[in-house]
């Protein structure tokens, strides 16, 4: 049993170190899991929720707002990126955090190729980011019920 | 009974044989009648034979009877009588001496015995008592013999004849016995005998011996008796005449001296003699062939008594001048200690000492006596050197002594001295000072009242003079404590950036009016906070600033701050080296103006000097600035010196001090120091965060929370104004949006509390933080701006120093 737990511990901290390298998270990300204890045992996986949900909403707005046939209002677009930006700089979403900063540049520029672009983008990138870290949820639970404890994965 | 008829044969001369008749008238009835006969005859015979003038032999059995003796003899008596007649007629002369010599050898034969017996018993040891028995045995048998000799002489019994043969025999047994027994005895005490010679000369030997061992333990105990005398003092002086006086005593000397070298090293003087108590001043060249022969060896030397350093007083026609010698004392200075060649003598200054034996005696010097006087010229050579070390060190220490005395004397002196310069100052100080301010702040208040221009004018000259003298106090006073050392650099936090600004408008009004642009030029790493003498070093860049607006009359004037590192260009004899938290500021001030002649640099920075020409003197200055600055930035640990190409050609100065960086600003790049979390535990801390954004949102509560705030959020401004009271510490409000309606907020907040102690503390969280944010959020009066995403140490920092400080601007 505790061969298992070790693999599985094993597997979990080198899933986790990819997803630094690979850049889909940073430092903050590290901040946000120091957070969390025992008295807030889940407080990662509800910040990561609120976030996904808020990616979905304000993607959404984005679309809609790039969609409009007429003048399209860059501002607006630019008030959402703005949001998302701030957003997933408080998660640690480093991928995500840089395409916003990017589609920002863009809306300013009022580039609306660059800005649709863009925002496919970052509608990928969210969501697989969302995917990876539901794997990572599953490894911690897995690990949880194998009878281990999630080890603290030191980035540095 | 017989009647036999005698007859008597005589002969006279020689002549034939005659015989008479002897009437026998008597009958000898007894034998003493015969005896007597026998007596008478033998007288007669002894009577006949004393005559000389015949030889009247007797046949034994006759008688002569020519003398008309009429003898009558009976005869059967002698028959009867059984005598032996001697061999010998008994009236011969050479019986005589026989008969006398054989008494003299029985004495003597009897008296050996008894003496030997006498001796041995008197004497404790002889192991031959039988041997002794059995000589005397022999000795008193052959005195015996020689006895009983003496009855043979004449007609004897038979009886006498056979105890002669008896102590014969005897006397010969035991003299065999005795012969035979010394054969074996007389080796022995012979050898006995040369054992005792030999023990004899042994004991001898041993005596001689111990008497060798006497004499030296006696000269040993001398030499130890007489260093001990020599060096129980360290006295030259006692040294020197105790070993003469000790000398003479053991030694039995007559005279003893010591000649010492002169000051001139080319003499011998006289110092000390024994028995003379006064020596006369009396010198011998030290050339002399004796005494170099003296000083070659350091063995005593025995020398002549006549030679000049002998002859020490009158000869008084004394006989035979005692044996003299001479031995050589090292003279040892200080310098002469090497510590490996001791027994070496580098200098070669010798003392000579002369010993004299008494005169007319037959003394000699002997080997142990001389060895004696080497010893104790050694001694006196360490003796010697040892009382000449403890006068130098005496001498040192009494010049030590007094130069202490006299420095300490002048110390108190200079201590009075600035004493009274101090208390001085101090009370011209504050009076000066008094009538110095009446005088400004009258003035100055004069000027705000109505006057005439020229009233006007005076007052202003009055104004500026006082300035000046008050200024000229100032730096009197403060140049006075700088060179005692006693003036200390007040350390504290300050703004370094906020500094130069404040000088710069300190000065600007006078350059603008001469037409002077400054520019200050900060560099971009310059530390925000630092720790340092803000007064002091404002006043040096004042200082310097101000000069070079003093003499420019046109051009520009910049000003450069940077943190130097060791490879900029510095004098030759200065390094920088940043060390810890510290660094090294630099400030450049470059002018165009009047520019200095290279060679008056130097002059530059000391008191009171100018160097300007009178023309210009005009522009006041007490000449103290320099000199103020420079000893401000010495105590900085730093270095000031100005570089000018010459006169008109403008001229740069430069300084660097050496500041700390003040532990409450966080760089990047610089590791962070934390601060000292005094409320690391923000337990119930009541905090009211907005924002927007729902993610950031709940970020930072969890921070919080984590931090053990209770924090409550709101989305919007409105609510933020709803709910905010003065239960919550802190108000983290999000600014990222675009637009300035996230500042009113706070400005809505100061008016909702108007007692600073009520309100929250602000801090705004945003996502970017240039100058022209923090500025915004300092002119709306937040008490803090923090950078998205906040980090769990940085939001303990933060909260840490604002609730200690109540004001926090973290550098970016």
């Amino acid at each position: 049993m505790d061969a298992h737990v070790a693999q599985l511990q094993m597997q979990y901290r080198n899933y986790i170190l990819s997803l630094y390298q690979q850049g889909f998270l940073d430092d903050q990300f590290t901040e946000l899991k120091s957070l969390q204890d025992d008295g807030t045992p889940d407080f990662v996986a509800e910040v990561l929720s609120l976030f996904f949900d808020d990616c979905v909403k304000l993607v959404g707005n984005m679309a809609r707002a790039l969609d409009q046939t007429g003048t399209v209002d860059f501002s607006q677009v630019g008030a959402n990126v703005h949001q998302l930006k701030g957003s997933s700089s408080s998660v640690g979403a480093k991928r995500v955090k840089g395409l916003c900063i990017n589609f920002k540049e863009l809306c300013e520029a009022k580039n609306y190729e660059g800005c649709v672009r863009c925002l496919q983008q970052v509608d990928i990138e969210y969501k697989t980011l969302k995917a990876k870290l539901q794997d990572m949820f599953n490894l911690e639970k897995q690990i949880v019920q194998a009878g281990g404890i999630v080890p603290q994965v030191d980035i540095n | 009974m017989l009647e036999p008829e005698l007859k008597l044969l005589y002969r006279i001369n020689a002549q034939s044989w005659k015989d008479i008749n002897v009437d026998v008238n008597h009958k000898v009835e007894s034998r003493l009648k015969l005896k007597f006969l026998e007596l008478e005859l033998k007288l007669l015979h002894c009577l006949l034979t004393f005559t000389k003038q015949n030889v009247i032999e007797f046949d034994p059995l006759h008688i002569n009877p020519n003398f008309s003796i009429s003898v009558t003899v009976s005869n059967h008596m002698m028959e009867v009588c059984n005598c032996i007649e001697p061999q010998w007629p008994a009236d011969e002369l050479l019986m005589k001496y026989q008969y006398i010599s054989d008494f003299f050898i029985a004495v003597a034969y009897f008296s050996i015995p008894l003496e030997l017996i006498y001796f041995v018993k008197k004497s404790a040891v002889f192991p031959y008592r039988w041997v002794l028995v059995q000589f005397g045995a022999f000795i008193v048998l052959c005195g015996a013999t020689h006895l009983i000799n003496l009855w043979t002489f004449t007609t004897h019994s038979r009886t006498v004849a056979l105890v002669m043969t008896t102590a014969k025999v005897l006397t010969a047994v035991v003299s065999c016995a005795t012969a035979l027994m010394l054969v074996h005895i007389i080796p022995d005490l012979l050898s006995v005998k040369t054992r005792e010679l030999f023990l004899k000369n042994k004991a001898a030997e041993l005596d001689r011996e111990m008497g060798l061992i006497r004499t030296q333990e006696e000269t040993g105990r001398h030499v130890r008796m007489l260093t001990h005398e020599i060096r129980s003092t360290l006295d030259r002086h006692t040294i020197l005449k105790t070993t003469l006086v000790e000398l003479g005593r053991t030694l039995a000397l007559e005279e003893c001296a010591l000649w010492m070298p002169t000051r001139t090293g080319l003499e011998l003087q006289l110092s000390y003699t024994l028995r003379q108590q006064h020596p006369v001043e009396y010198t011998v060249p030290i050339q002399l062939p004796v005494i170099n022969q003296v000083f070659g060896t350091s063995r005593a030397v025995k020398i002549s008594p006549n030679s000049p350093v002998a002859r020490l007083r009158p000869v008084s026609g004394k006989y035979l001048l005692g044996e003299v010698v001479a031995v050589r004392v090292p003279l040892l200075h200080l310098s002469n200690f090497q510590i490996n060649d001791w027994p070496e003598l580098s200098t070669k200054r010798y003392a000579l000492m002369v010993l004299m034996l008494p005169s007319d005696s037959a003394r000699q010097w002997h080997v142990h006596e001389l060895e004696l006087v080497e010893v104790v010229a050694d001694q006196v050579a360490v003796a010697l050197s040892h009382a000449a070390i403890l006068e130098e060190s005496m001498r040192a220490r009494d010049l030590l002594m007094e130069q202490n005395v006299a420095l300490d004397i002048a110390r108190r002196e200079a201590e009075t001295a600035i004493r009274a310069r101090n208390d001085f100052l101090a009370v011209m100080n504050h009076e000066m000072r008094t009538p110095m301010h009446a005088i400004i702040a009258l003035s100055s208040l004069l000027q705000e009242t109505e006057l005439t221009p020229e009233q006007r004018l005076m007052v202003e000259t009055v104004l500026k003079s006082s300035s000046l003298l008050a200024t000229l106090m100032n730096d009197v006073l403060d140049l006075s404590r700088l060179e005692d050392g006693s003036l200390q650099l007040e350390l504290g936090t300050f703004n370094l950036h906020t500094l130069f600004r404040e000088v710069l408008n300190l000065i600007k009004p006078i350059a603008v009016v001469k037409k002077l642009p400054i520019t200050l030029n900060l560099a971009p790493d310059l530390p925000e906070f630092v720790v340092g003498d803000e007064k002091r070093l404002m006043q040096i860049i004042l200082n310097i600033v101000g000069n070079a607006v003093k003499f420019s009359k046109q051009g520009s004037i910049s000003v450069t701050a940077l943190v130097t590192k060791s490879d900029n260009r510095a004098p030759p004899d200065f390094f920088v080296v940043p060390t810890g938290s510290h660094f090294y500021l630099r400030v450049k001030v470059k002018d165009l103006g009047a520019g200095i002649n290279p060679q008056d640099i130097p002059k530059l920075f000391t008191k009171f000097a100018q160097t300007q020409s009178l023309a210009t003197r005009s522009s006041g200055g007490s000449g103290l600035g320099l000199a103020i600055s420079k000893r401000f930035v010495n105590l900085m640990e730093g270095n000031i010196w100005i570089e000018s190409e010459g006169v008109g050609k403008g001229c740069t100065a430069i300084f660097d001090v050496k500041l700390a960086i003040s532990n409450e600003s966080k760089q990047s790049g610089i590791p962070k120091v934390p601060a000292n979390p005094q409320h690391v535990n923000f337990a119930g801390l009541k905090v009211l965060v907005m924002d927007e954004n729902g993610v950031s949102r709940m970020v930072t509560k969890g921070l919080l929370v984590h931090l053990g705030c209770e924090v409550t959020t709101v989305s919007s401004n409105e609510e933020c104004l709803r709910v905010v009271s003065h239960e919550h510490r802190v108000v983290f409000m999000d600014v990222c949006t675009p637009g300035v309606e996230n500042y009113q907020i706070a400005l809505r907040i100061h008016e909702k509390f108007t007692k600073r102690h009520q309100r929250p503390l602000l801090v705004a969280l945003t996502g970017n933080t240039d100058k022209s944010t923090k500025e915004k959020c300092m002119s709306f009066g937040l008490d803090g701006v923090l950078l998205k995403p906040v980090s769990l140490d940085n939001m303990r920092n933060v909260l840490s120093d604002l609730l200690e400080h109540r004001v926090l601007y973290e550098a970016m």
